[in-house]
């Protein structure tokens, strides 16, 4: 993974993601209130919170496929702000993968992770399907890059998104519930795949209920609840020790049974 | 407690639920009332077909050259015989028809090229149907070039007029109807209002009130030096008014694609352009093919509209030949000719596209 090998190069910033003072409305329901983040480069975050809480609202201002209303973002030294330009440079360093997958249906496997490398980087098709290839075989996932998306199981769907992401050698990674939509028997596979390049160095903002991931992987936890950072730890006391009553009973719910 | 510790082996289907016999039975005669009414439309379908076959084929005439050729009680095909090369040409001057018939082999080559898929070269063949083809047709057909005499737009008539007037209709109305359509979901208040007040003033407007408008009314505000030909005029409202309605067709497959696919687009860097381009637009289409289509043959029809700006498409042609003092009495085959002509091209658009459905269907339905 070419993005690990500069975690300590210090030449460059060392925060990826920066929030200050973000406040988010849809309409008149305040949806993210007064977030502050900081995730350097090489760091794993993992979301939770109760549905509702803003957590995949939040990574999604991070490339603005939602717009905050106040407050700055500033990802990989580029402040965001309403440039159409300056949004897609953002992007193009920034991966994700969502719940439902999002694959394009109308290509192929092998497609679907060459089109923006082609289209973005302007690589020509050989480079980008070789690439291609490189990236779904480490999601194992090669032998089928000649389908299309619905020939494939929901996990196999999930392992591809993360291999069309990793394509485009992004900076940072986000996953917004890249489980929820799966069945029991493929959350791990996905899961995997994500433990290991975690392990490779991969910045990483993840919203998941896993609480297994979360505490194999995790630099630091993040609780929210009604739009707000309700608590913010490292796994291991997160976990054990929470602090607030509502992270409390939140990780009694989930983890209770 | 376990049941089965193999799995029961595969096995064909009882023959009482597959093969012909079992098919009429499931379908045609299961139970009394059914069988009734099988039986009925079975008879009905015999008076209808029996006396149309009767006169369309056994009871015809045939061969000859003038209606004296006509005896027997079927139907007169002499009269399509003889008028043959002013329904497909119109007016055009005889002596100059093999242009026109240049443009014809031209026009069915290039589309058959495009239609079968093993063909090569399905690029350059589309570049050169759409930039260089037209321009060899209109130099051909119209002359005044390389010593070709020229021929007037006003001679140009029958198949031939239909036809340029559906292919340039179609070709124009699908871009503009895509941009019409993006324009209408765009952000912008400028272009979307603009978009709107264009689809819904053509939706609004009658195609007859169109062609009126552009014969009539056109050259009262255009100052007299600056006129367009009458041809030229239909065909810009043609393509103005089918846009509209293609408009609203590809909006409808738009708005069917999730809103993720243009997420997941944007996610990976791409502008506007591409994300429509490469990712929203090919899947809205392909939804849309029945749709679409279905504007094509109505377009295809309504070309007929153009009679009453004095243009004579196909129909018009046969229509004006039935006044013909000479073959008075032979509407009915004339019109039965119009129809199958209309018939026959509409019927291969839509079995194309069923063609074109199956084939770019990738198994994503859910």
């Amino acid at each position: 993974m070419t993005t690990a090998t500069n975690i300590s190069d210090t030449s460059t910033s060392d925060l990826m993601v920066e929030m200050r003072g973000v406040n988010k409305w849809y309409g008149d329901f305040h949806v993210l209130r007064d977030i502050d983040l900081e995730v350097r480069r090489g760091e794993r975050i993992v979301i939770c919170g109760p549905s509702g809480s803003g957590k995949s609202t939040l990574i999604r201002c991070i490339n603005h496929l939602e717009e905050h209303q106040q407050g700055d973002i500033v990802v990989g030294g580029i402040p965001l702000t309403q440039d159409v330009k300056r949004i897609e440079q953002i992007r193009r360093s920034v991966g994700m993968v969502f719940q439902h997958f999002n694959l394009f249906p109308h290509l192929t496997v092998l497609e679907n992770c060459c089109i923006a490398p082609m289209w973005v980087q302007k690589k020509s098709r050989k480079e980008a399907e070789e690439q291609a290839m490189r990236y779904l075989e480490r999601v194992r996932i090669a032998e089928q890059a000649k389908k299309y998306p619905g020939q494939l199981s929901g996990g196999q769907q999930q392992r591809v998104a993360i291999a069309r992401s990793l394509c485009m050698h992004p900076d940072v990674m986000l996953f917004d519930e890249p489980t929820s939509a799966l069945d029991p028997e493929m959350i791990k596979e996905v899961l995997d795949v994500m433990v290991e390049l975690a392990k490779e160095g991969m910045t990483m903002l993840c919203v998941t209920h896993e609480m297994g991931f979360a505490k194999t992987v995790a630099d630091r936890v993040i609780f929210m609840d009604q739009g707000q950072i309700i608590e913010e730890n490292a796994p291991e006391p997160f976990f054990n020790n929470p602090q607030s009553e509502r992270t409390q009973l939140f990780l009694s719910q989930i983890l209770g049974h | 407690m376990i049941h089965n510790q193999t799995i029961i082996k595969e096995r064909p289907a009882p023959s009482s639920a597959v093969g012909p016999v079992a098919w009429l039975r499931t379908n045609l005669f299961n139970g009394p009332v059914n069988t009734l009414f099988t039986l009925i439309g079975l008879y009905i379908l015999y008076l209808l077909v029996v006396p149309t076959v009767q006169w369309a084929f056994i009871n015809a005439d045939w061969v000859g050259s003038t209606r004296d050729d006509c005896s027997r009680e079927g139907a007169c095909w002499v009269f399509i015989n003889a008028r043959f090369t002013q329904f497909i040409y119109g007016l055009y001057p005889r002596s100059e028809i093999w242009r026109a018939n240049i443009v014809f082999a031209g026009f069915f080559t290039l589309i058959a090229w495009l239609a079968i898929p093993r063909l090569p070269f399905k690029r350059w063949v589309a570049v050169f149907a759409l930039v260089g083809f037209p321009v060899i047709a209109y130099v051909l057909l119209h002359g005044g070039y390389f010593d070709l005499p020229r021929v007037s737009t006003h001679r140009w008539g029958g198949l031939m007029l239909t036809l340029l007037l559906a292919t340039v209709g179609m070709v124009g109305a699908l871009p503009i109807g895509i941009v019409l359509a993006l324009g209408r979901r765009s952000n912008m208040p400028i272009v979307k209002s603009f978009c709107v007040v264009f689809i819904e003033f053509w939706r609004g407007v009658p195609l007859i009130t169109v062609l009126f408008m552009a014969s009539v009314m056109l050259p009262l505000f255009l100052p007299s030096e600056m006129s367009v030909d009458r041809l030229v005029r239909a065909l810009i409202g043609l393509t103005l008014f089918q846009s509209a309605y293609m408009a609203e067709v590809i909006r409808g497959g738009l708005q069917a694609i999730p809103k993720g696919q243009e997420e997941a687009a944007a996610a990976l860097g791409m502008t506007y352009w591409k994300r429509m381009g490469l990712i929203v637009l090919p899947q809205a289409l392909k939804m849309m093919i029945p749709g679409i289509v279905n504007t094509f043959i109505s377009l295809f029809k309504d070309t007929t509209l153009v009679m009453i700006i004095g243009l004579f498409d196909l129909l018009g042609i046969v229509q004006a030949a039935l006044s013909d003092s000479r073959w008075l009495g032979f509407s009915l085959e004339g019109y039965v000719f119009a129809a199958f002509m209309f018939w026959v091209f509409c019927f291969s658009m839509s079995r194309y596209s069923q063609y074109l459905e199956r084939k770019l269907h990738t198994g994503h339905k859910r």
